[in-house]
């Protein structure tokens, strides 16, 4: 296979896993905290969250995958799991925190809405979340977005090792100092169209219902 | 129909106190007084989004509150104005068709298809208040329904308000419009620092308020 195709279908295929794995813990914890209205601490605790540095999460999983480290015995350092695992918590407050604030401006008119229709507490949780459509697809964005150019925790976790860990924003990295520009600026026009089909294709499919 | 009777809700550093409200069917009652004065409050305790701390609240029939602000739904005009009906449990179709008569009625009916959140602010009232309607409530709580919109859809709004009258329906209207409360009200109530000050029938609150603090306000001599 052509080394970009490969190392492009790479790149999408750990970026989606990992904003998977963050949707799947950040979609409810965002819904729940917007819903019923966070307290200080938990938006504190997401926005800062948010700002997580890369390469400090890279570190923290490099010492907990490496031979020597608490899951060691795992065999995951340098791999593409644990390269997903590790972009997975830099895309967790990410959705977590858009799905909360985006749900909570929502909340009280929705809530009083339904309420003043005559609808129970129920009736007003599910229109939230069928109100909340283009905030999920906003969230997935952000956080597939932060992931698939993230180049920090990518690294350090994943090695960047051709043919089995290398994602774009590495490639271009080392093409860079490689001197190889042409190259670099080509896998960076790659990486930048691969994020705009993605969320393209967030809008189109995520918002399709509404109106 | 709406009876309140010491009907009392407490916030920090604010009271809200009535010791008799009635919202009879087919009259409008109108509910003037400065920012701050807790017209908001009523309403929304009225319409049961808030619990009094104390009193009693007696509702016959359904009554639906229309916010400053309706919040409309990320979905079509038509959505919107089935969405209540839909609450209750109507199949979608007949909801729809339901639906298309109230935005007929409010003269809506060429926006059907449109999303809601495009429209006027004067169109999101005049949904809003579909929406509110299509549900046949016995009463209709009003907070500014027409604070900053222009004289046509004020005038469109009014004539709606004057025919759920008309049709029966209890109508308490918050507004700080006091020609607008004049046109309308059957009877008015005037709440300063969350007490009634003044109420009665609009003709004697209006050409003969009782209170000082009635008149001051009426005069535009109380500012605030």
């Amino acid at each position: 296979m052509n080394e970009v195709l490969e190392i492009t279908l790479r790149s999408l295929g750990v970026s989606g896993a990992a904003t998977l794995i963050a949707a799947a813990f950040g979609l409810p914890l965002g819904l729940w905290l917007g819903a019923r209205g966070a307290g200080r601490l938990a938006r504190s605790l997401l926005y800062a969250g948010m700002g997580l540095p890369p390469v400090v999460v890279g570190l923290f999983f490099y010492f907990l995958f490496s031979r020597s480290g608490p899951l060691g015995g795992l065999g995951l350092l340098y791999t593409l799991p644990a390269v997903a695992v590790a972009e997975s918590v830099l895309a967790f407050p990410l959705i977590a925190g858009f799905t909360m604030a985006g749900v909570a401006s929502r909340a009280e008119g929705v809530r009083r809405l339904v309420k003043s229709l005559g609808g129970n507490e129920l009736q007003a949780f599910l229109t939230l979340l069928a109100e909340s459509r283009r905030v999920v697809v906003a969230a997935l964005a952000a956080g597939f977005g932060a992931v698939i150019s993230e180049v920090g925790a990518v690294t350090i976790v994943g090695g960047d090792i051709r043919h089995a860990t290398r994602v774009l924003t590495t490639a271009v990295v080392l093409e860079t100092r490689k001197g190889e520009l042409e190259r670099a600026a080509v896998l960076g026009l790659l990486l930048l169209g691969v994020t705009l089909v993605v969320s393209g294709l967030l809008v189109v499919f995520g918002e399709r219902e509404a109106a | 129909m709406i009876e309140a009777e010491g009907l009392e809700r407490r916030y920090p550093g604010f009271r809200l106190f009535l010791d008799r409200l009635e919202a009879r069917p087919g009259e409008v009652l109108a509910v003037v007084g400065p920012s701050g004065a807790g017209k908001s409050t009523l309403l929304r305790l009225l319409a049961g989004l808030e619990a009094p701390d104390r009193g009693r609240l007696r509702r016959r029939g359904p009554a639906v509150y229309l916010d400053q602000q309706p919040y409309l739904l990320e979905r079509t005009v038509l959505e919107n104005a089935a969405f209540g009906l839909r609450l209750k449990g109507w199949p979608a179709a007949r909801a729809r068709v339901r639906a298309r008569e109230w935005l007929e009625r409010v003269g809506l009916s060429g926006l059907a298809a449109r999303p809601a959140r495009g429209l006027s602010g004067g169109e999101r009232v005049r949904l809003a208040l579909a929406r509110a309607l299509a549900v046949e409530p016995a009463a209709l709580l009003l907070d500014e329904p027409t604070a900053n919109l222009d004289p046509a859809n004020v005038a469109r709004i009014e004539a709606l308000i004057g025919a759920e009258r008309a049709a029966g329906r209890a109508v308490v209207l918050v507004t700080h419009n006091l020609f607008q409360a004049r046109r309308l009200a059957d009877r008015a109530l005037f709440l300063l620092e969350g007490t009634a000050v003044e109420a009665g029938p609009a003709a004697a609150f209006f050409e003969r308020p009782a209170d000082p603090r009635t008149r001051a306000f009426l005069s535009g001599a109380m500012v605030w």
